[in-house]
């Protein structure tokens, strides 16, 4: 569905993404792990299409997009294609957009369909991610966070995407919403057969949405494999420090090799 | 339990104006922090748990009324007076926040920062400050002191920073460092560098700590004991060591059970449905009891008291430690 | 001025109004009257504006007089009235025309960002160089006494006021996630900009509007005190205090007082309301 092969980004003299290479099955689902800085958020935007890749390939469904700007109308085929979901709920909604209208303008600029059937395919994409009538005539700052985000979600499917990127979709959520998520999004996979493409910095949260993983440092790939044999027994020496530094049951923080010299 | 407490939150509750009009952010705050011990106060967006640290400095927002007490080796915080809510705040306690960058002039450099505490607030002369800064900041993992002493915040990153601030914390000499998330903004790898700086240092001046954050498995991993809030109350309260396996409240078990998990493979993520409310909108009852699995109709009624009902823990909660099917078909 | 964040919009209704609010309130209300009067004036004015008296020349206060009368027994009352339009009519086209141009230029430069933003930003640059007032009086000098030309020459003298501050917010706007948002789905430019940009940009740019007119009254009537706008008989304020000047000396200020005064209370009157403005619509740090 998605192939991204040597893909790099350089800003100035500085290499944020140094060929990364990976494939995303159709309705497969796979996470970029990597701290900041380690060049994810680049690629996923590289892959959607916000920023121009300095070298490399992208292909979704075979096909690549053309260079340059594109036309309104080849965006929207675009658009049909990938999808993303931001970070901030915050400003990830237009705040003077009722949420139910920044949902039915999605659906509007994607399917031709007479104003019956399109307030019925508004509320379709409103019940799949959970929300409800009167949340979607409120405006985004009267809904919390993880609501917020599931009306980006439901704007984003509305494109009927084949490919759904989520930015660090989570991080900003409590840790009990956070959860709710995850778990939209592992029925949104069955449901409408979307493949997901994953990027976090939480190694925790992988095991719940994707099969694959992709651990980035420093713009470049690690490690990449199946997330339980990545989880289980990773092999890079940067997957297995990120590992150790997530705090568990019997967890002591340690220091390890000093970054102060950074 | 024979020595008193170095601090001591007895039935906190703090009004605030919520658009013009006093609501009840924080209801019901227990909790005691021992010489030398930490304690994480554990809660999600809304809790008040913020608010409560914020009490324990004095450093209340405007308009905001404190009921029940506040006390600080054995003293009333709320009721100092100004000059000594001052010395207080120099010299007895010190505070690290979320965001650094927030809390340092951008316009001055590290060296400043650092140095000014000591010199204005205590008195020491700025040899003896300086020499002192440099060696707390080797303390931190920040061995070019000098160079980094003549830099300005902007050069730094939020990991090097942090440890600026913990540096600037600890040479005040507190008697209970107040952490507000400090590693929330932090990457995983430095957030671990960050709670081992914290805690090396701890365990070296014999320093309290007060340790604010949504994250029940780094608070059980680096505290003695975890209260947990919800909503403004302080929920559950027990020894870290317990949180797993011993929390009887369905408020903590369901925060544990939603939390993704790295290392467990089977283990199954259960979310907790509805969002975590803010003090000021609870319903009469418990302030759980619209998203607790285990809800009865006087969960609805009344609110709960924190009792013991967990050896060396408190709950409040009618219904602790919820029984399961087979435990509910015995006791009938 | 600073750009101010956007972030806090209008959240309607306060249960008690505090007293910053009715000065904004009431200096709304002075606005109001004043553009009342800029329309029918003429039909208000108790005299006939032109209307010269040689026997009344320089009359006090009276029961038809309400002001009195001017050196040449013209009703002062009926020309402070009659004149609002012409003196606030210059200005609200400097207003108008600089504000539609200003927001469009920011618009662009924050959309296109790189060489075209550097462009426009440079050009604004200069153009902020300049001051605006000199500008005017040299046109107005050049191409003889009249409005039109000092009224082009402000409005093009203002852009940067109003570009410059809805550039900074548009940038701001221009990178939030929603924008990229609605360009991943496909939504034409233009929908983009009149959809959600401008009415997102809208509360900025009419503060900066409000506080602007203050300043272009002001210009305009300095431009008729020199002579080289409105011309005599027409009444206009600024034309009027230079009328009166000569008879300050003489004790009898009351021409130059009032079309002064009349100045000063509108100047005062936009700002107060573009300061109120911003902080309701803008939020409090504005």
């Amino acid at each position: 569905m998605l192939e991204v092969r040597n893909l790099r980004k350089e800003f100035g003299d500085f290499v944020a993404v140094d060929e990364v290479t990976f494939s995303l099955p159709a309705q497969g689902s796979l996470a970029i792990v990597g701290e900041s800085g380690s060049g994810k958020t680049t690629t996923a935007r590289m892959i959607a299409g916000l920023e121009t890749p300095s070298g490399g390939h992208i292909a979704v469904a075979g096909a690549e997009p053309a260079p340059g700007r594109p036309r309104s109308r080849a965006r929207r085929a675009r658009g049909r294609q990938i999808q993303m979901v931001f970070q901030d709920p915050y400003s990830s909604l237009d705040r003077h957009q009722r949420v139910g209208d920044a949902v039915a303008e999605a659906v509007a600029l994607h399917q031709d369909l007479p104003a019956v059937r399109r307030r019925a395919r508004v509320a379709e994409l409103l019940d799949l991610v959970g929300l409800d009538d009167r949340q979607a005539r409120s405006l985004p700052k009267a809904l919390s966070g993880g609501q917020r985000q599931r009306v980006a979600i439901a704007r984003a499917l509305a494109a009927e995407p084949r490919v759904l990127i989520l930015d660090e979709a989570i991080a900003a959520l409590d840790v009990s919403i956070q959860a709710q998520i995850l778990a939209l999004l592992a029925r949104l996979r069955t449901e409408t057969g979307t493949a997901l493409l994953f990027i976090t910095h939480d190694l925790g949260a992988v095991r719940y949405v994707s099969e694959e993983v992709l651990v980035m440092q420093a713009g470049r790939v690690v490690e990449h494999g199946p997330v339980a044999t990545v989880l289980d027994d990773p092999q890079a020496p940067y997957t297995r420090r990120l590992i150790d530094s997530i705090p568990k049951p019997g967890w002591k923080p340690r220091r390890r090799g000093d970054k102060g010299a950074d | 339990m024979s020595t008193p407490p170095l601090l001591r939150i007895d039935a906190l509750g703090i009004d605030l104006p919520v658009d013009g009009e006093p609501r009840t952010v924080v209801h019901r705050v227990d909790l005691g922090i021992p010489e030398g011990a930490a304690v994480a106060l554990v809660g999600e967006s809304g809790s008040g748990k913020s608010l409560t640290a914020r009490s324990v400095l004095g450093l209340l927002p405007r308009g905001a009324h404190v009921h029940g007490e506040v006390l600080f080796a054995g003293e009333s915080v709320p009721r100092m007076r100004p000059e000594r809510l001052r010395t207080f705040r120099a010299s007895e306690v010190a505070m690290v926040f979320q965001d650094p960058r927030a809390h340092i002039n951008p316009a001055r450099g590290i060296g400043d920062f650092l140095i000014e505490g000591l010199t204005t607030a205590r008195g020491v002369p700025a040899a003896e400050a300086s020499r002192k800064v440099t060696a707390i900041l080797r303390e931190v993992g920040i061995p070019d002191a000098d160079r980094r002493m003549r830099q300005r915040p902007h050069e730094l990153s939020g990991g090097l920073l942090q440890r600026v601030m913990i540096a600037a914390a600890l040479a005040a000499e507190p008697r209970l460092l107040l952490a507000d998330e400090p590693t929330t903004a932090l990457d995983v790898t430095t957030q671990e560098e960050v709670m081992a700086i914290i805690g090396e240092a701890r365990r070296a001046r014999g320093l309290a700590m007060l340790f604010i954050t949504h994250d029940l498995e780094l608070a059980a991993a680096v505290c003695d004991r975890v209260p947990v809030m919800y909503a403004g109350t302080t929920v559950e309260e027990l020894p870290a060591d317990r949180l797993r396996g011993r929390a009887s409240h369905p408020y903590t078990r369901a925060l544990l059970a939603s939390r993704p998990s790295v290392s467990d493979a089977g283990a199954e993520l259960r979310s907790i449905p509805g969002r975590p409310l803010s003090g000021f909108e609870v319903p009469d009852g418990c302030a759980f009891s619209d998203r607790c699995p285990h809800v009865r109709d006087l969960c609805r009624n009344e609110r709960p008291e924190p009792g013991g009902f967990v050896e060396d823990g408190t709950a409040a909660c009618h219904f602790p430690h919820p029984l399961t099917s087979e435990e509910t078909g015995s006791h009938a | 001025m600073t750009t101010a964040p956007l972030t806090r919009t209008t959240t309607g209704r306060t249960k008690r109004t505090r007293p910053r609010d009715r000065l904004t309130l009431g200096a709304g209300c002075v606005v109001a009257l004043f553009v009342l009067l800029a329309v029918f004036g003429p039909l208000l004015a108790p005299h006939d504006p032109n209307a010269v008296d040689p026997v009344n020349v320089y009359a006090g206060p009276s029961a038809t007089h309400l002001l009195g009368t001017d050196d040449t027994g013209r009703d002062l009352l009926s020309r402070l009235i009659a004149g609002t339009r012409a003196s606030l009519a210059a200005p609200a086209v400097v207003v108008v025309v600089s504000t539609v141009l200003g927001t469009l230029l920011a618009l662009t430069a924050a959309w296109s960002g790189g060489w075209l933003d550097r462009l426009v930003s440079g050009a604004l640059d200069i153009v902020f160089g300049f001051p605006g007032l000199i500008m005017a009086v040299l046109v107005a000098a050049v191409f003889g006494a009249g409005l039109t030309a000092p009224v082009v020459a402000l409005s093009i003298a203002y852009l940067p006021l109003i570009t410059r501050v809805v550039r900074a917010a548009a940038i701001k706007e221009r990178n939030l996630p929603y924008v990229s948002a609605l360009q991943l789905l496909g939504a034409p430019t233009a929908r983009i900009w009149l959809r959600h940009l401008l009415p997102n940009l809208l509360p900025l740019v009419l503060v900066q509007a409000t506080i602007g007119f203050g300043y272009a009254l002001l210009d305009v009537a300095a431009i008729s005190f020199l002579g080289l706008g409105d011309q005599p008989p027409d009444p206009e304020w600024g034309l009027m205090v230079s009328n009166g000047a000569p008879s300050i000396l003489s004790g009898l200020p009351q021409q130059s007082l009032y079309a002064g005064i009349a100045i000063l209370i509108v100047v005062v009157a936009f700002n107060l309301l573009g300061t109120g403005l911003s902080r309701r619509l803008l939020g409090e740090n504005a």
